[in-house]
């Protein structure tokens, strides 16, 4: 019921139909498997299409249709979106966006260019990504690298408002899309390598005008929590639950970054999303468990109120940010229906959690490799329930500043960072893009400096020893088992999100620039082309006059672009080993450009 | 003497192993430095025979006064090298990527230092560089002028990226060492402005 009220305003507020003939509330674009209308697909971040008309059995006849260079030669996460008749598309720094004719081979319908301070590209950790646009009644936001988040006209591309949601100058940045919910736009900002405190904003989609805002640390009040209310794993979580967590005022410096992916489940009115690493890489710096870094939230769109929390690894010592997406899905657990969540996080582990309650179900490795803990402790009755199981010779805290604590598997990038995974409810199976690569990692003291990088540990990364010598592995894996169902080996780390369709077929990039697609239920590999550049997008489709598309951005970059570019140093050295640290810079190079395919006619 | 060396900012003492650099940064004040060959146009240079001379905090000195890595005969890296190495792992590879190899976004400057001088190198640190425009990967370095994990440990960073640019440090983690020396921790502190 509530949901076709929200629907029903979300078309009423609309101040035009564009496309004329098409209904503009945006939960009705996403029940339309023709059009994307949110970067990762549906709320729900399944990136699932029903469209079938590419599928199993042509999907190997698949060609180019047309192309689109973006100008732009840093590294493209993200997607287009497709709204009626038009694509849009977005690039990294200085964040263009292209609204395309689909009519008219992809003719510039109009193109913004925002102008930003450069001085903003090197305070962004990791290149110069944006994970893309999002629409709603006629606007689309774009969120820039500076943290402007701007109201565009769909239709004409004039900015209807801006609203600025941090200060670059003291490290605040961003990389991430937005998430129109109803009346609101939820929004998340960057920073935690400069000592950030982030939070979660939600702005009025007509007005620009803040409606809440909720931290990821700090008094109760402004993490806009319930101590009597809010649960932790079903029980409450008390007063100053942060503040307790921590050593003195490191908590003002606390990191805790929003820039993953947002869901949303309209039953529950809740926003899903993961907080990032507590700042510092060095942990003695901050003692504690370090609260609510780390953490799966849950809050309620309305009023940012959170309903529950699950911190996934308190007092992190090898930054793996929990800001990976929450995937929502209606399935039987243990022979029963129940409303999930699951999630990839950077620490290797695969969680399945209840949505509604936050109950903890499932966590599993989802790479044979992960070493830093043995296991989650499941046992309810246990004082450690819910906490990871630390392995002393890996813990980079224990081993203690100054020492280089050797082989941490998965490395800080994580088993999986945020290209999205994508779930088909026709197997029942994720599939989900990883990385195989582990770390040696040394902590040291590092002072703070507002707007100045705020790291204090040295890394080296090599692919995971004793395995096939690649950096990454494309897995399915049954979230209500965890368990890994097939893996294929990828020479490096695959860094694109992944697709998943009702023709049963699952497409996925990686960063030599392959477009890739398999088996759902096998994973035999059907088709392969090589774009211009890596990629570090997210596949996309659509449907337009009749036929299905394909679109995919290549520009390798992000934090892909950092250590691949170069080639990892090897574990093996001297063994005879090769191959699989070899440098991504022998197979592709710096690009930005759309691909669009197509089964000819 | 010994406090000079380290503990310098921007505004601050500047190192007194610098002391033709310091004019050559002042000077940059006013007139700005040629943008910098980031090519590996110039092959790297070869062993150098000259005499290095090791002062009390533990770092190597050039004749004109360029610090300068030393690698003992066993492999034993000096201090300031292994310094240098740790710190551009944390405050530099983000961008430059891992042993100085370069990343999709900034050069390699296990090459730039092939050809970029001493006085060049702490230019850009301090006042950071700018390549920005249409068709560009739009390559921003911030200044790290104010940025004592950076600031002090400039000289640490430089010979260690200079041992890598001239081929005598390979990609490996350095292992045997010099001891890091009481006056050398002295000076750290002193940088930081930490008691001790």
């Amino acid at each position: 019921m509530r949901k076709i009220i929200a629907a029903a305003a979300l078309a009423a507020v609309a101040a035009y139909a564009w496309p004329a003939s098409a209904n503009d509330g945006l939960t009705n674009i996403i029940k339309d498997p023709k059009q994307w209308g949110i970067q990762t697909g549906d709320y729900a971040n399944t990136r699932y299409s029903k469209l079938d008309q590419i599928n199993a059995g042509n999907v190997g006849k698949l060609q180019v249709a047309w192309s689109f260079s973006t100008g732009v030669l840093r590294g493209h996460e993200g997607g287009p979106l497709i709204i009626g008749d038009v694509m849009y598309v977005h690039t990294p720094f200085p964040n263009i966006v292209y609204a395309l004719d689909l009519n008219n081979d992809g003719r510039i319908i109009w193109k913004y260019e925002p102008k930003q301070d450069p001085n903003v590209i090197p305070v962004m950790c990791c290149d110069t990504v944006n994970r893309g646009l999002a629409y709603a009644d006629g606007t689309i936001f774009l969120h820039q690298a500076d943290t402007t988040l701007v109201a565009l006209d769909a239709k004409t591309g004039a900015k209807k408002w801006s609203v600025v949601n941090g200060d670059p100058k003291k490290g605040e940045t961003n990389t991430a899309t937005v998430l129109p919910v109803k009346d609101k736009v939820i929004v998340g900002i960057s920073g935690g390598e400069f000592g950030v405190r982030c939070h979660v904003t939600a702005y009025d989609t007509k007005t620009g005008k803040q409606v809440w805002r909720g931290y990821s640390m700090g008094p109760d009040d402004e993490m806009l929590v319930d101590p009597e209310k809010t649960t932790a794993l079903g029980k409450p979580i008390g007063k100053d639950s942060s503040l307790k967590s921590w050593e003195g005022d490191q908590w003002k410096i606390g990191g805790g970054c929003t820039w993953g992916w947002y869901s949303y489940d309209p039953a529950t009115n809740l926003v899903y999303y993961g907080s990032g690493n507590p700042s510092t890489w060095n942990p003695a710096q901050r003692p504690g468990d370090n609260k609510w870094s780390m953490t799966i939230w849950a809050r309620d769109a309305d009023t940012g109120v959170a309903k529950w929390v699950y911190q996934m690894t308190p007092h992190d010592e090898w930054d793996f940010d929990g800001v990976n997406e929450m995937i929502l899905t209606d399935q039987q657990f243990n022979g029963q229906p129940r409303k999930l969540l699951t999630h990839f996080d950077r620490n290797g582990f695969g969680y399945t959690l209840d949505r509604v309650s936050g109950e903890l179900l499932v966590a599993e490795k989802f790479d044979p490799a992960v070493n830093w803990a043995t296991k989650v402790d499941m046992d309810k009755n246990s004082p450690t329930f819910g906490r990871p199981q630390v392995v002393a010779k890996y813990s980079t805290a224990q081993q203690g500043e100054d020492v280089n604590t050797k082989g941490i598997c998965p490395a800080a990038l994580g088993t999986k960072d945020q290209q999205p995974a994508a779930f088909s409810p026709k197997t029942n199976l994720f599939y989900v893009p990883t990385n195989h690569v582990c770390m040696d990692y040394e902590p040291f003291r590092v002072s703070y400096t507002a707007g100045q990088p705020y790291v204090g540990a040295t890394l080296s990364m090599f692919p995971a020893p004793n395995s096939h010598g690649g950096m990454g592995n494309f897995i399915a894996w049954d979230n209500t088992k965890g368990k890994i169902v097939w893996s294929l080996p990828e020479p490096f780390s695959v860094w694109s999100g992944a697709l998943a369709t009702a023709g049963d077929v699952v497409f996925y990039g990686t960063l030599e620039g392959y477009l890739k697609a398999v088996d759902a239920k096998t994973g035999k590999e059907l088709y392969k082309f090589k774009t211009p550049s890596g990629i570090i997008g997210n596949v996309t489709t659509y449907e337009h006059k009749g036929k299905q598309y394909i679109a995919i951005l290549s520009g390798v970059g992000g934090w892909a672009g950092i250590g691949l570019a170069a080639g990892l140093t090897d574990p093996n050295a001297g063994l005879g080993a090769v191959g699989g640290y070899a440098a991504l810079s022998n197979y592709t190079n710096l690009g930005g450009q759309l691909t669009v395919f197509a089964i000819p006619n | 003497m010994m406090n000079s060396v380290r503990g310098w900012l921007v505004s601050g003492i500047l190192p007194a192993s610098a002391g033709m650099s310091a004019v050559v940064l002042a000077a940059t004040l006013v007139l700005p430095v040629p943008a910098v060959a980031q090519d590996a146009a110039a092959p790297a240079a070869t062993a150098q025979p000259v005499a290095k001379e090791k002062d009390e905090l533990g770092k190597y000195t050039l004749p004109d006064g360029d610090p300068t890595y030393n690698i003992g005969a066993d492999g034993t890296l000096d201090w300031y090298t292994y310094s240098g190495y740790r710190r551009y792992h944390a405050e530099c590879h983000v961008c430059h990527g891992p042993d100085g190899m370069g990343s999709s976004y900034a050069p390699a400057l296990a090459n730039s230092l092939k050809t970029m001088t001493y006085p060049e190198f702490m230019e850009i640190v301090v006042n950071g560089k700018r390549n920005v425009g249409v068709g560009t990967a739009d390559q921003v370095m911030p200044a790290f002028g104010e940025n004592k994990n950076v600031m002090c440990y400039l000289d640490d960073i430089y010979v260690y990226l200079k041992a890598r640019a001239d081929g005598a440090l390979g990609r490996e983690r350095p292992s045997k060492r010099e001891d890091k020396t009481k006056a050398y921790t002295s000076n750290e502190n002193q940088c930081f402005g930490r008691p001790g």
